[in-house]
């Protein structure tokens, strides 16, 4: 890190304003996260929205028998609380018991068992007694009223924390859900550099669980698990504080921060880096060419929106006019927020109108939005991306960085491309 | 509590969205957490709309809750006039407002919006999508609609169509070209296009075209009551149901019934001797309740195919569909469990489905064919074409896309001649669906233990013995699950444990056609 120079945008005033959210809740991230985690079960306790919620979300649906499910509150449930446990105690028995291949369940919270206050914590440390040592039964929430899309996944694995082992092990852990290809990446480089042993959280089998303790030091691969820091902080791990691995810079400072914990030479990191660096650096420069000099402004979504930001200005030429976000958490986005120069409104939290009369008043070249904006700004002559595909898309680390400029870059190209006029 | 794997409707503010979003100068103010924003996304991508649904959300958190979600409704309540200037506002709450108690209703009606708040009381743990787009349309006709002078000509008001409907907007044309043929006009089309000075003069229409009862039949009711206007029973899908709606116009207004059929070329399709070979397929059919009942109607009647099963997902339609299966002779199956649609489809082994987006993908999974004939539906269900259900041209459509998934005529004789053709084979599948050809990997000795088959009917186990199993796999796999079912069938009903090739073809000559 000491070669950047941090004169940066940490310090930027932030654009605070309280009024309709336009955003999903945490629930979206089983989405993803029963992917990855292959024994786990996600059973939501909620309503017919969250069931609806679930299979709108992706835009596409699942359709083998998915590794989540509703338990849908009935009027009944609402009556008396001491039936909701027993009720949730019976649909548990009879998905385990047709579900034998499930090692872990996690009872999410929503917005309706949050307000009636139905205890999961409770459940699940029963449930975990009762089906020991076969299946662990952990519970976080993923309701819209305390969390917002990407939270959901933060909440889970700080979940998953408290309940892993103790060891004194000097270890790297890496923590977010990434795609395989991207994690297999990413290990075979710390390999190559002799970081290990490495951990991944969320591991993909219950079985592979290791313990954690002060031993250990991690690193993040998404900008916003801050629960989760601070649950790892509290078993004693320390974290590598560095920018995101976006991009060429991103990944390289990302990579050189955890090479300097690790006390890897100059010379093994140049061997280890330096043909994938290229690899990136050539990729973002094609896919670069029809970015540069073009703005760019992100409504809240993800809270990948800095580290993508500093990625888009710094490696893609463009000028950002908003970089919007529903949480900024300056101790995970500090690095990027670092590297990043100019002028632009960093806003947090949400206005939906009020930012949409702004994006109009900008007319930006491109705009990155969520699912629900998209088509209606589309409609009105700008050019968007829809922000959801940053999150099921690989996008870390070198090999993708090419991949990463080019989900911006095509709906621009996609606007040249298309001609419907007469030919006059 | 109940788990829920998909559901086949949303819940009922999702209903009030899509009347909303079918209607101009109305706005929703919906008292809800911010997650459920994502509702929005179902109109502008699977729709593909371009414009944002007419909703603002409160989108309280955790930290407004027992202090002032009261205070963030009005306020969101007065911003949303005041940017969107409605004519007329509705109002109301998600599951988990409902469970705060702000009552929305009552806060907005102390407001004092110089226009109509109409509030909606839709129980979220009871209730769901349909009844959610019925009430809310009842509830905003009753506000807004008078008795009213009738116009001087004989004009309908179409109801029904949402937001989100499956062919809604087409089907809206070909009814409306139906009653010009018969010199009558359309007064009003609602939800969908109309605005809430539209809703005001319903009451000029001589009677109402009720083209979906799920979304349109509290407030038929209601008008009929309150203003007068008789409304037809019958949804024009299908040859003869086309028929019977003009029939049917032509009883309530007492003009003479006409229909241009010119264009009309489901009976010669259906005639021709290449659909010949459409005769008795069995068809399993799953929807809402009005489509399933038009798409029985021409299945049977029009298209020559056997029904054997049918349901509805919609309970508010149980009764009737229960009705329709005993006419059918089959038993109807009124459930929203998709788990136990998937089972049933899968013990009955239909030669196609007529069913939702859900069934398309129970389709892929048991590889049977599939076309789409009721909502709940996804982005490929709202063609850029010209694509009605309803009246002449929507018959049409529905003789092409049964058609579509199934292998055709000759091909299908191919198939069964020369089935062990390495290109030419079951698992290529149809040749008009494109994909790439796959070769047919040679099969295996056949192994040794028998494979065991369905007890059909009776306590038997029975099983395939090697031989049999590999001739089962000769049958080409569009008839393959009625061969299996048919011969598990016979053999259980004479009290057969072991099927035997003599068994297979003693079967087959006994179901003969």
């Amino acid at each position: 890190m000491k070669d950047l120079a941090p004169t940066g945008c940490r310090d930027l005033p932030v654009l605070k304003q309280r009024g309709q959210h336009e955003v999903f809740c945490g629930l979206t991230g089983i989405i993803w996260l029963h992917r990855k985690m292959q024994d786990a079960f996600f059973l939501v306790i909620g309503s017919r929205t969250c069931a609806h919620l679930l299979q709108s979300a992706a835009g596409v649906m699942i359709f083998a028998e998915p590794r989540f499910g509703t338990a849908i509150l009935e009027e009944t449930d609402l009556a008396g609380m001491a039936d909701a446990q027993e009720e949730l105690d019976r649909e548990v028995a009879r998905l385990l018991s047709r579900r034998t291949d499930i090692k872990q369940l996690f009872l999410v919270g929503s917005c309706p068992s949050e307000v009636i206050k139905l205890d999961l914590a409770r459940a699940a440390e029963r449930l975990s007694q009762q089906y020991a040592p076969n299946v662990r039964v952990l519970n976080f929430s993923g309701s819209g009223i305390e969390t917002t899309f990407t939270q959901g996944e933060d909440a889970c694995l700080a979940s998953m924390v408290p309940v892993l082992p103790a060891s004194d092990e000097r270890q790297l852990l890496l923590v977010g859900a990434l795609p395989d290809v991207v994690e297999e990446q990413a290990l075979g480089l710390l390999a190559d550099m002799g970081i290990g042993p490495v951990r991944v959280l969320p591991a993909a089998r219950a079985a592979d669980e290791y313990g954690i303790g002060e031993n250990t030091v991690f690193a993040m691969t998404q900008p916003f698990l801050g629960d989760t820091h601070g649950a790892l902080e509290r078993r004693g791990a320390r974290h590598i504080p560095a920018p995101f691995p976006f991009g060429d810079e991103g990944t390289t400072a990302w990579l050189r921060a955890v090479a300097d914990e690790f006390g890897v030479s100059d010379e093994v990191f140049e061997r280890v880096t330096a043909a994938p660096r290229a690899r990136a650096q050539k990729a973002v420069a094609q896919a670069a060419e029809v970015l540069r000099g073009r703005s760019v402004f992100f409504f809240p979504d993800s809270q990948l929106e800095v580290p993508l930001a500093r990625f888009l200005t710094r490696e893609c030429g463009m000028q950002a006019v908003e970089v919007g976000t529903p949480f900024l958490h300056k101790g995970l986005v500090g690095p990027d927020l670092d590297l990043m120069e100019g002028e632009f409104t960093l806003s947090e939290g949400q206005d939906v109108d009020l930012q949409l009369d702004r994006v109009r008043a900008a007319q930006p070249d491109l705009t990155v939005c969520g699912l629900g904006l998209a088509n209606p700004l589309e409609a009105e002559g700008l050019t968007t991306k829809w922000a959801i595909e940053l999150v099921f898309t690989p996008v870390h680390f070198y090999e993708q960085a090419g991949d990463l400029a080019g989900l911006f870059s095509r709906p621009i190209r996609r606007r040249d491309l298309l001609k419907v006029e007469a030919a006059e | 509590m109940k788990l829920t794997v998909w559901t086949y409707e949303g819940p009922p503010h999702v209903g009030a969205m899509r009347v909303a979003t079918g209607m101009r100068d109305l706005h929703y103010v919906l008292h809800a957490p911010q997650g459920d924003t994502y509702a929005d996304l179902l109109f502008t991508m699977i729709e593909r709309r371009n414009h944002r649904p007419p909703v603002t959300y409160t989108t309280f958190q955790a930290r407004d809750l027992g202090s002032d979600t009261a205070h963030l409704f009005k306020t969101a309540c007065q911003d949303a006039y005041d940017r969107f200037r409605p004519q007329a506002l509705i109002v109301g709450a998600s599951c988990t407002a409902e469970l705060i108690q702000d009552d929305p209703g009552g806060m907005a009606e102390t407001m004092d919006l110089p226009v109509p708040v109409i509030p909606l009381e839709l129980p979220s743990y009871q209730r769901k999508e349909n009844f959610g787009a019925d009430e809310t349309f009842f509830q905003i006709v009753r506000t807004l609609a008078r008795p009213m002078e009738r116009t001087a000509r004989v004009t309908a008001n179409l109801i029904g169509p949402t937001a989100l409907g499956f062919r809604h907007r087409d089907d809206i044309t070909e009814v409306t070209a139906l009653l010009a043929d018969m010199g009558i006009g359309v007064n009003v089309v609602g939800p969908m296009g109309a605005s809430p000075d539209d809703i005001a003069r319903m009451g000029q229409a001589h009677f109402n075209v009720l083209m979906y009862p799920e979304t349109a039949e509290s407030a038929a009711r209601w008008m009929e009551r309150e203003l007068g206007q008789p409304f037809t029973k019958t949804v024009p899908i299908g040859v003869g149901a086309t028929r019977d709606f003009v029939a049917e116009v032509a009883a309530i207004t007492g003009v003479e019934p006409a229909l241009d059929d010119s264009r009309l070329r489901l009976p010669w399709y259906s005639a021709s001797v290449d659909s010949t070979y459409l005769t008795g397929k069995r068809v399993f059919l799953f929807g809402d309740g009005t489509h399933v009942a038009a798409a029985a109607r021409i299945a049977r009647d029009e298209m020559g195919f056997e029904v054997v099963g049918l349901g509805c997902y919609n309970r508010e339609q149980a009764r009737t569909i229960r009705a329709l299966a005993k006419d059918y002779g089959v038993e109807a199956l009124i459930t929203d469990d998709y788990l136990e649609v998937e089972q049933t489809i899968e013990a009955l082994a239909p030669e196609m489905i007529l069913g939702t987006q859900m069934e398309r993908h129970i389709g892929k999974r048991l590889g049977i064919p599939c076309a789409v004939i009721s909502a709940p539906v996804h982005v490929q269900d709202f063609p850029a074409r010209y694509s009605p259900q309803m009246g002449i041209e929507g018959a049409n459509v529905i003789f092409d896309t049964w058609v579509h998934p199934l292998v055709m005529g000759l091909e299908e004789h191919l198939l069964t001649m020369f089935r062990e053709d390495f290109e030419f084979h079951d698992e290529a599948g149809a040749s008009h669906h494109g994909g790439a050809a796959k070769a047919r990997v040679e099969e295996q000795e056949a192994e040794e233990t028998p494979a065991p088959g369905a007890p059909a009917q009776s306590s038997i186990e029975i099983v395939w013995l090697p031989a049999a199993e590999k001739e089962l796999k000769k049958i080409p796999f569009f008839v393959r699950g009625k061969a299996r079912r048919n011969t598990e069938t016979y053999a259980s009903e004479r009290g057969v444990s072991e099927i035997s090739v003599d068994t297979l073809y003693e079967a087959k000559a006994h179901y003969a056609r």
